[in-house]
């Protein structure tokens, strides 16, 4: 059995009153393909929140790899691991694809570059930004950007935009990713595309990924394990095909 | 006694700030910027009520000029200069609305020079009530300012239009969707907000005599304090801000030592405020959508 | 190829120093015309330190600072009281100038990382009202201060620097903070900079560190504008607290807008601009017709933030730019005769032939396209 990289507890935030995610309980395995499903307003995206501290949890906790990151600050969470997307495209708007990809390496040790060695020009400054330009054209040509890199995000169809948010996630090296509908707004085409980049990236990086998703064949096709969520509590839990055949969770969908 | 006095002078001139503050609060309610060109409205008007003045000797007639007066002039900036930015990053609204404020502070300069100008309004003595002396104008100014503010609040509160207008500073999109014009009702903030500015510009000639291109600038930022205290887009909290900053400079001259650093004293609240409680003492907290 | 490249990138320290070396001689061989020339470069010199550590906040970070006077106030009042303090010392000399400097400079960029701390929580106009109060407060401590310290409402007397070489300096700080600022911008570091200003929530969740980028651009930023203030309390024989109004804060944001917000070398070019604008106008316009100019500076500036901001004029900026009126311009000076021509074709209606030319010649590049030619040709 693999280890257990996210393991959520009793997670639960409440905004003034209203509670909108409770008693949520969900572990995520090594390069598992885990999906995050509901129907809108469940409180998917509000997990994320949480898992990357931009929300503080008013209960329970979460470890990452084992330690507790329950309510540490965005910053530090992303040095330790956890990288996300978001679902309204969050891009850098007026710097280029490739300088994206090069904020997401900021932090990562090997290039380590203090400000005065950048402002003074020491040699350190040339070799960390020649490797981080190597680095960053890698990236993106796993999410098949690489062609595109001296053209400003703006400018990017949307398909492009939230392959470059995954890249420049993927840049932060994270133990664990968080896709927020990677595949909003995109055409079947581009869906199968992503389908395998997604696929590609865990399976050559050993990564773990977390997604919320709608699209149900693009979950069905390539989650192994599933949690339903609707109005902030687990409908069901498990195996994909199972989960999304409970009849609560047709129920959520359909109504009735 | 001296006390008293101070407070009621305190009073007065927070009532003047609160309808300052009124203007910056609802535009920022509605608009959602930061007008920085209000305080020069106020001068605007007091260079009205100058001009009809002179004119007709019949201070009432140049306060309902200078109403006018800075009412078309509030809505035509709103329409050449904000609204073609509505949309755009709050950076460049702020840098046009300090463009205005520019405009028209040089504006008015190059019309009446820069040498100050006097306009008596009322002179009506002082009141005494035992051993209490008061101006008459300040009690007028107390009175009217809490006249005009329990008639907006009453407008807000009670009319269709008044509840479209907290409609738009709640979600313009959900109001537009309900069939509320949302331009129309942006145009009318603007309106009554100049109005408001004239009216402080009148109530401010009462209380000092002397007119200049810049007479706007620094009550503008001090009511600008006052909307912040008392929370943002709130109206009650504009009149309760403005009220405390009244008192808060009223005290702070009467104080020897530190009535130079008057100034410093309310920027300094403003920076506290800002820093311990952003949304003032009667606004509501917004958070941003992730 | 390479090596063009690397010239477009120190373009603005080479015509900076070639003035800078040009303005030297002249100074050596006192070939201006009058020595009030000398007094108005140190002016040019002085808005264009302003105007460059201004734009780093307003241009890069996307934050309005209204205070940026207040930092020149703090180091023209600091190295002026130096400056006072050390002369029986060391003489009006450059020792005491470069110490002055220093202290002056270090002193502005501690304010910075005081009035960064509330950058951290306040964003936009919040912030631009904070950075406008720190102005006013730090103007009212200086104007209220006694006789002994800081002169009070009478000003400091200071030291005017009696040696030409002034503006010389003042050049060679020009180049210095461009130097620190364009290799900040042009590393990882500015690239963490933009990126807060594009998305903070993003940059955050990429894991930047925004507190830490927020105080250095504030720390640079002030540490730049108390250098023009020390350089400006040598300019002139007395600092007084009313010149540094938020009103001129807003002057200088003005040299950073009309220059293009997040270029330097347009910051430069329109600090200079404007500083010699003020010189040569100020003896045209007299009276009231003086603020004509601050009339038209108005109008200018909104005029500038609509066209380049409006959610409305987008088709019309992507019409008509600057960078598009180059290529005209270009284009046309390259053969005015084939201009004539390609206008002459463009008022004609053009025939069958030619629609059809066009056309095909279309298919042949893009096969992909299904446009048939005598579909589109039909009139």
């Amino acid at each position: 059995m693999s280890k257990t990289v996210l393991k959520i507890e009793n997670l639960g935030i409440t905004f003034g009153g209203l509670k909108a995610v409770q008693h949520l309980n969900l572990e995520v395995k090594e390069k598992q393909l885990y999906g995050l499903v509901g129907p809108n307003g469940a409180g998917k995206t509000t997990v994320f929140n949480m898992l990357t501290g931009v929300y503080k949890p008013t209960e329970g906790q979460f470890f990452l790899d084992g330690e507790n990151l329950t309510g540490k600050s965005q910053e530090l969470i992303n040095h330790k691991g956890i990288a996300r997307t978001f679902q309204n495209i969050r891009l850098f708007n007026n710097m280029s694809v490739i300088n994206n990809v090069l904020v997401g390496l900021h932090n990562q040790p090997e290039f380590k570059c203090g400000f005065f060695t950048s402002v003074f020009r020491f040699p350190r400054h040339f070799k960390a930004e020649k490797a981080m330009r190597e680095r960053a054209k890698e990236i993106l040509r796993i999410v098949g950007l690489e062609e595109e890199r001296n053209n400003l995000s703006c400018n990017l169809p949307y398909g492009k935009q939230r392959k470059l948010e995954i890249a420049r996630a993927l840049a932060t090296n994270p133990k664990l990713l968080l896709l927020d509908e990677p595949a909003a707004g995109m055409n079947p085409q581009e869906t199968a595309d992503l389908m395998s980049i997604v696929r590609h990236i865990r399976d050559e990086y050993n990564m773990t990924i977390l997604l919320i998703e709608h699209d149900m064949k693009f979950v069905s096709g390539l989650c192994d394990e599933v949690t339903v969520l609707n109005f902030g509590t687990v409908l069901a839990q498990g195996e994909t095909k199972t989960a999304l055949n409970d009849p609560e969770v047709v129920k959520a969908y359909i109504g009735g | 006694m001296e006390i008293l006095e101070t407070l009621i002078n305190g009073l007065s001139i927070g009532g003047t700030y609160a309808m300052i503050a009124l203007g910056y609060t609802m535009v920022y309610g509605i608009a959602k910027m930061l007008n920085f060109a209000h305080g020069d409205v106020i001068m605007v008007g007091g260079y009205t009520i100058y001009v009809v003045m002179a004119q007709t000797g019949y201070p009432l007639i140049g306060l309902a000029a200078a109403i006018l007066f800075c009412m078309i002039l509030g809505v035509t900036v709103e329409k050449l200069a904000y609204k073609p930015l509505r949309g755009a990053s709050p950076l460049a609204v702020l840098i046009t609305a300090i463009g205005v404020s520019y405009l028209l502070q040089s504006t008015a300069q190059m019309i009446f020079g820069s040498s100050p100008k006097m306009v008596t309004l009322l002179d009506l003595g002082n009141v005494k009530l035992g051993s209490l002396k008061i101006q008459w104008n300040v009690i007028i100014t107390l009175i009217a300012s809490f006249v005009i503010m329990l008639i907006l609040t009453l407008f807000v509160k009670y009319t269709r239009t008044g509840r479209a207008m907290v409609a738009v500073s709640e979600d313009k999109g959900a109001a537009q969707l309900m069939g509320i014009n949302s331009n129309a009702i942006i145009t009318l903030t603007f309106a009554i907000g100049s109005a408001l500015a004239a009216c402080a510009g009148f109530f401010m000639l009462m209380k000092s005599p002397s007119l200049s291109n810049t007479m706007g600038a620094m009550p503008g930022i001090k009511a600008f304090t006052a909307a912040v205290i008392g929370g943002i887009g709130s109206i009650p909290g504009a009149m309760l801000g403005g009220i405390l900053i009244g008192i808060v400079e009223a005290v702070s001259y009467k104080i020897t030592v530190i009535a130079p650093y008057t100034d410093a004293i309310e920027f300094l609240i403003l920076i506290i405020i800002l820093l311990v409680k952003p949304s003032g003492i009667l606004g509501k907290k917004r958070r941003e959508k992730v | 190829m390479k090596k063009n490249f690397k010239i477009k990138h120190y373009i603005n320290y080479i015509v900076v120093a070639a003035l800078g070396i040009l303005f030297t001689v002249m100074a050596l061989t006192d070939s201006f015309a009058s020595p009030l020339a000398l007094i108005q470069l140190e002016k040019i010199v002085i808005a264009v330190l302003l105007a460059v550590s201004l734009s780093v906040v307003v241009g890069f970070l996307g934050e309005l600072s209204l205070g940026h006077a207040g930092f020149m106030c703090v180091g023209a009042y600091l190295g002026g009281k130096v400056s006072v303090l050390l002369e029986p010392v060391l003489g009006n000399s450059f020792p005491t100038l470069l110490i002055s400097m220093a202290v002056g400079g270090v002193v502005a960029a501690a304010f910075g990382v005081i009035i960064g701390l509330p950058a951290l929580r306040l964003r936009g106009d919040y912030l631009a009202i904070v950075t406008l109060a720190f102005g006013e407060i730090v103007r009212s401590i200086f104007m209220n201060s006694s006789r002994e310290t800081f002169g009070g409402s009478l000003g400091l007397a200071t030291p005017r620097f009696d040696k030409k070489y002034l503006f010389m300096v003042g050049f060679v700080m020009v180049l210095i903070c461009l130097a620190v600022i364009q290799n900040m911008m042009k590393s990882k570091h500015g690239r963490a900079i933009t990126s807060i200003r594009d998305s903070e929530i993003a940059a955050r969740a990429t894991g930047i560190n925004v507190t830490k980028y927020k105080l250095i651009v504030f720390t640079v930023s002030s540490f730049f504008a108390g250098i023009a203030g020390v350089l400006y309390s040598f300019s002139n024989n007395n600092v007084q607290s009313t010149n540094f109004s938020y009103n001129y804060s807003i002057e200088i944001l003005v040299m950073v807008v009309l220059g293009g917000m997040g270029s330097i070398n347009g910051s430069i070019i329109a600090a200079t601009l404007i500083t010699f604008l003020d010189i040569k106008l100020q003896t045209i316009l007299t009276g009231n017709l003086a603020v004509l100019q601050d009339f038209i500076y108005a109008i200018v500036l909104i005029l500038i933030v609509i066209y380049n901001n409006a959610p409305g004029l987008k088709n019309f900026r992507e019409k008509y730019n600057l960078q598009s009126l180059i290529n005209k311009i270009a284009k046309g000076m390259q053969n005015p005769a084939k201009r004539r021509d390609d206008e002459a074709k463009w008022h004609r209606v053009p025939t069958k032939i030619e629609i059809d030319e066009v056309l095909s010649t279309k298919i042949q590049r893009d096969p992909t396209t299904s446009i048939k030619p005598d579909k589109g040709g039909n009139d």
